[in-house]
């Protein structure tokens, strides 16, 4: 079932990304979401699941990127899902200041490991976009975090709005 | 202990998903030599042998051959010496003659515009990575649509079609960071590679530090590159600056505004990037 969900929420995100990455291709503030869902699935489900969400959302987000190297983007996720994985085992990541740090600084490091593979493997002659990587780290936490806060209100929320009900029956 | 035991685990399957993506990136990309990494890896390693073996073989020989066997060797550096002289007069006739040709080309430069065949194309989606800067568009091949097919907008440049399945189309975009354009200041005939940066700006690479370039000049496509039809706007010069003794480096603000396109038009006219795939097929 958990399994089910993740692979759910991998498609959602590739989904969702090429239906409205179009409206921001061209600004510097972009969202990875299939990032989003590997941190996210890594801080709630540890280092494993991380590693095989990173690896497998990577492959398939390269795949359908025809202009990269297919791997890179897998190599880069599988890094941070892992790293992310081990992180949210050893510390106390709860908090949504926490967590915007720890997507902030995944996608930090996913950025510098596909820029960096890109400049070593010659495949690009940029220096670092760091406009564009601050703006997508920005954009990564911020969904990040509210897709955190989303999933920990939305049970508490309606539980809380049936027992309202329960009450004016009475 | 069973916590490091899991730990332990989990860091066997990260080391061998790791190295099962070095190898499947290793098999894609090919060395500066042409030969996948993953060859030229194994290739390299035999070669290394091989070097050890042809080292040792080779200054035995170059000692023979500096120090001992000297022979007609003053006979030979006569003869070179002619056939330098003859070569410097010759290149002083060949870059006379480019000179010319250069002069004969900037007044013909106008003429090269033509009536170009297109075909109209919407948007359906964009790239799955924010990495690469790529939209899918709703014609493909069933339209008479080609890898490396030029694409259009109103105001300039869009990028080239980099695959084509029947139905659909992916063009890259110019701002992406792997595509590159030959490109031409409008006003001073200036040449150099207009290259995407992943970002909303692009790079005029290649212009020479003695060219006339300033601040709003049009740049505009050069057809060099044999994919992009000669004359189409690009952008306009939105900075310059001086990079190393021999460059400028220039940042380019694209004509497009990548984020609102709807509408593209594919130019369907053969360049001759086109007809040499099609030889080729």
């Amino acid at each position: 079932m958990k399994t089910a969900g993740i692979i759910l929420a991998i498609v959602l995100a590739l989904v969702l990304q090429t239906t409205i990455a179009r409206f921001v291709v061209s600004g510097t503030v972009a969202v990875d979401l299939v990032l989003v869902v590997v941190v996210y699935v890594a801080l709630s489900s540890g280092s494993v699941p991380g590693l095989m969400t990173g690896t497998i959302a990577g492959l398939i987000q390269d795949s359908l990127s025809t202009t990269g190297v297919i791997g890179i983007g897998g190599l880069a996720k599988t890094i941070v899902g892992f790293v992310t994985g081990v992180i949210g085992t050893q510390f106390n990541i709860a908090e949504p200041v926490a967590r915007f740090v720890v997507f902030f600084a995944a996608t930090v490091v996913h950025q510098a490991i596909t820029i960096g593979l890109g400049t070593v493997l010659g495949l690009r002659t940029f220096g670092m976009p760091y406009a564009a990587v601050a703006g997508e780290a920005l954009g990564n936490a911020v969904v990040g975090v509210a897709a955190f806060q989303l999933t920990e209100l939305l049970p508490g929320a309606v539980e809380r709005r049936r027992t309202g009900r329960n009450r004016l029956r009475r | 202990m069973p916590l490091l035991d899991i730990r332990q685990r989990s860091g066997y399957l990260f080391l061998a998903v790791m190295l099962g993506h070095v190898i499947l990136i290793s098999a894609q990309v090919t060395s500066r030599s042409g030969v996948p990494v993953l060859e030229a890896v194994t290739f390299g390693l035999v070669a290394e042998a091989q070097r050890a073996v042809s080292t040792g073989v080779a200054k035995v020989r170059r000692t023979w051959d500096r120090y001992v066997w000297l022979r007609g060797v003053e006979a030979e550096n006569a003869n070179l010496r002619h056939q330098l002289e003859a070569v410097q007069v010759q290149y002083q006739e060949r870059r006379a003659l480019a000179d010319r040709a250069s002069a004969l080309e900037g007044l013909l430069a106008l003429r090269d515009r033509s009536n170009l065949q297109t075909a109209a194309a919407v948007i359906i989606a964009a790239s799955a990575s924010p990495d690469f800067r790529t939209l899918t568009i709703d014609k493909g091949t069933s339209h008479g649509l080609k890898r490396d097919m030029a694409v259009i907008a109103s105001d300039g440049v869009i990028g080239r079609i980099v695959a084509a399945s029947p139905g659909a189309a992916k063009v890259q975009l110019l701002i992406d960071r792997n595509a590159a354009a030959g490109a031409i200041i409008e006003r001073s005939r200036a040449q150099g590679v207009a290259l995407g940066g992943g970002d909303s700006r692009l790079r005029l690479d290649y212009v020479s530090e003695a060219s006339d370039v300033v601040v709003g000049d049009l740049v505009v496509t050069s057809g060099i590159d044999g994919i992009y039809p000669k004359g189409f706007t690009i952008g306009s010069v939105d900075a310059v600056e001086k990079s190393g003794p021999a460059y400028k480096r220039i940042t380019i603000k694209p004509a497009v505004n990548f984020s609102s396109l709807e509408t593209v038009l594919v130019v369907l006219t053969q360049t001759p990037v086109n007809q040499v795939e099609e030889q080729k097929e």
